[in-house]
């Protein structure tokens, strides 16, 4: 529990899980909390240090989510999402992620997507348990019910809101605005517009000092393909030159243009070691200026390279010693910003006799593994996504099946061979602890080559549904 | 089909119009493929390097491209150097393809969205120069695409594989259309030998080496890749009396 000082008394600011299921409440005051509860662990409320982990929570999610982040004080995080969330597979994906890495860290957290900042902070903190996901267009109807304290007022007009009897957002919708805005200012019915998308809150885009910056404002907007392209050649040399002075190499670069209508287009470039040659970022940053829409002109272009690891100056091969091995990364580079990251790879084996687990993707430049798969089974060179149901014709329990129907086409088997037994794994899951299958290998009167498997050892039930799966294709 | 007799005139054409097309044929390398059946028909005696060469499979190998991506990871097994596939699907089992020869830290896999950016991704990994050779799982292959393909594959010294797929059988009369690619493979799986006792062979292929530039065509049948990317001789031939073998 954390107390702080409100006045001239001490109240509660904050309480973890515990001592809410224990009766205390945040603003309750201190003496009586430790009258209920003994042995009370109050700790002082410090919120320079809550600002600033909050601002590194800020800088983490910048990293590794979207190029546009603030923080919201006192306990929230803003995030320009636009263009970011496809990288995360969609916005649920995204939210998920989010979620999951904080609570791994150790921070309950709940996120809400929405169409405007004013929504997206009413739901998150009201709605959302512990991700919500707001269609585009519903913002009105999602937000009226929610109680007042949602749309970020100060606590005296909420107070003679609700004298007024003003319960929920919904009862203020429909209210003339003027008397309103003559009684409490014009801050309540700006709250009103911004939650509604009537009225702009741009998002100042988190930039602490430590990260490297160049930016360049036009007194004329610029908008043509070959005009961005050739500022973005000056900036990533300015950038480059920041880089080298402090002996760093980039990671991911943002790019932000911001238009002249206040929107921010980003691009975001990833980096699979460190670099700072101009010639290849520059090449990485103008192959994404297709994504890049100008709309009446950008203004001010922006470079920041949001990770950065330390480089330094590294000694070449001789030639007297053997050729040193052809240098990748540029490759990857390239490719990994076309397709995304996550579509170029290497596979690696996992101790695992269950094929589809046998695998696993790793980074395409990380070290070489050495050892590859066992190979006194033969393994069909292509894998289907996952095991096909076919009808087959086979005598129990050990014999390979006589023909089997794919695809609604019907093949004898000439040859067979096998069975091959894969156990489950049942430190995995308990519904694997005695499941089995048992591979085939079969022949065709073609010759075409098929994995195939029964589901069960065909004897005990138990082990399996005992219906049949063509796995995978041998070349 | 015996091979033709050498022509000396033929020859020096060819050599004239390897001149003219601006590359000499005697700086080609080429992979042989240690079946002299096979190499003896190639240009060069094997495989040239530095060209585009395409693969499709025959029957249902031209959905699941099973023998022919077999096939070319065993070429691509014995080029040294890495190897970059370009796929749409992800459907390669890496287990398999090191039984073909071609390790877990050899391949750099490219999961594109479709054929344009798998053809994109195929050229920029052959003009990068650093590769051992770039296989790519592609359905349409224009006449356009596959100059440049070649010409990247020329400038850079890599060798491309455009290993043809389709996604329903019916489109793969496509193959027949013209491209610049050195040679033009068809692999299609044959029943394999039956054995003294119940179980499976190795697999055996019919290679049908549909056109080749300034080559002839073949239809021969080979035993699969072993694990170290080489074809074999059916076991009936390789025991032949060694006069058999050279005839």
């Amino acid at each position: 529990m954390l107390a702080g000082r409100v006045g001239n008394r001490r109240l509660v600011t904050a309480a973890c899980a515990v001592a809410q299921e224990l009766g205390l409440t945040v603003g309750m005051p201190v003496s009586k909390a430790q009258a209920m509860v003994p042995n009370l662990q109050v700790l002082p409320h410090d919120p320079q240090a809550d600002a600033a982990s909050l601002e590194r929570l800020a800088l983490w999610v910048l990293q590794r989510f979207s190029p546009i982040v603030t923080v919201d004080p006192p306990d929230g995080l803003v995030i320009d999402s636009t263009g970011a969330d496809h990288l995360h597979g969609g916005e649920e994906a995204m939210l998920e992620t989010l979620i999951g890495r904080l609570v791994m860290s150790g921070v309950t957290a709940r996120a809400a997507v929405a169409d405007t900042w004013g929504a997206a902070h009413a739901l998150a903190r009201h709605v959302a348990d512990p991700m919500h996901v707001a269609a585009p267009g519903t913002t009105e109807a999602l937000i009226a019910p929610l109680p007042l304290q949602a749309l970020r007022l100060p606590p005296a007009t909420l107070a003679s809101l609700r004298t007024l009897g003003f319960v929920c957002i919904g009862d203020l919708l429909h209210q003339p605005r003027a008397p309103l805005t003559r009684r409490f200012g014009p801050d309540l019915c700006r709250r009103l517009d911004q939650a509604l998308g009537h009225a702009s809150e741009p998002i100042e885009p988190l930039r602490p000092s430590e990260l490297v910056e160049v930016r360049r404002s036009f007194a004329e907007p610029i908008a043509a393909a070959e005009t961005i392209a050739r500022y973005i050649g000056k900036l990533v040399v300015q950038l480059c030159a920041a880089l080298e002075e402090r002996g760093l190499g980039a990671r991911r670069l943002d790019l932000l243009c911001w238009r002249v209508d206040a929107h921010v287009q980003t691009v975001r470039v990833g980096l699979a070691c460190p670099q700072r040659d101009p010639q290849r970022l520059t090449r990485l940053l103008c192959e994404k200026i297709e994504t890049i829409s100008p709309g009446y002109g950008i203004e001010i272009l922006s470079l920041t390279a949001v990770m950065v690891e330390p480089l330094d100056a590294r000694q070449m091969a001789s030639s007297l010693l053997e050729a040193p091995a052809p240098d990748l990364s540029g490759l990857v580079d390239v490719l990994a910003n076309r397709v995304g990251a996550r579509g170029v790879y290497r596979m690696a084996p996992v101790a695992s006799d269950v094929p589809e687990r046998s695998v696993t993707r790793v980074a395409p430049l990380s070290d070489p593994v050495g050892a590859g798969w066992p190979d006194h089974w033969p393994r069909p060179t292509r894998l289907l996504a996952r095991p096909e149901p076919i009808e087959t014709l086979a005598l129990l329990p050990d014999h390979p099946p006589v023909s089997i129907t794919w695809r609604g086409i019907r093949r004898k088997v000439a040859r067979a061979d096998g069975p091959e037994r894969v156990f489950g794994e049942w430190w995995k899951r308990d519904a694997e602890m005695i499941a089995v299958r048992d591979y085939f290998r079969i022949e065709d009167e073609a010759g075409e080559r098929y994995w195939v498997f029964r589901a069960g050892d065909g004897e005990n039930s138990e082990t399996g549904s005992h219906r049949w799966f063509l796995h995978g294709v041998f070349g | 089909m015996p091979a033709r007799p050498f022509n000396p005139a033929l020859a020096a054409l060819r050599e004239q119009i390897a001149a003219m097309e601006g590359e000499s044929a005697a700086a080609r390398e080429v992979l042989p493929f240690g079946v002299p059946d096979l190499d003896r028909r190639l240009p060069g005696g094997g495989l040239a390097l530095g060209c585009l060469h395409e693969v499709a499979g025959g029957g249902n190998g031209a959905v699941d491209g099973a023998a022919a991506s077999c096939f070319a990871a065993g070429i691509a097994a014995r080029l040294p150097g890495q190897v970059l596939w370009c796929v749409t699907q992800a459907d390669l089992f890496a287990p398999g393809l090191e039984q073909a020869g071609l390790g877990p830290d050899r391949v750099i896999y490219v999961e594109a969205g479709d054929d344009v950016s798998v053809l994109a991704c195929m050229e920029e990994g052959l003009r990068h120069g650093g590769l051992g050779a770039v296989v790519a799982d592609v359905a349409r292959l224009s006449m356009t695409a596959s100059r440049r393909l070649h010409l990247a594959a020329k400038g850079s010294g890599t060798t491309g594989i455009a290993l043809r797929r389709w996604r329903r059988q019916q489109e793969a009369y496509d193959f027949g259309q013209p491209t610049a690619a050195m040679t033009r493979w068809r692999i299609s799986v044959l029943p394999s030998a039956p054995l003294p006792v119940p179980g499976l062979g190795r697999a055996r292929w019919l290679i049908e080496l549909i056109r080749a530039r300034a080559g002839e065509s073949l239809d021969i049948e080979l035993e699969a890749c072993d694990g170290t990317g080489h074809l074999g001789h059916p076991a009936v031939l390789a025991d032949r009396p060694a006069q058999a073998v050279g005839a």
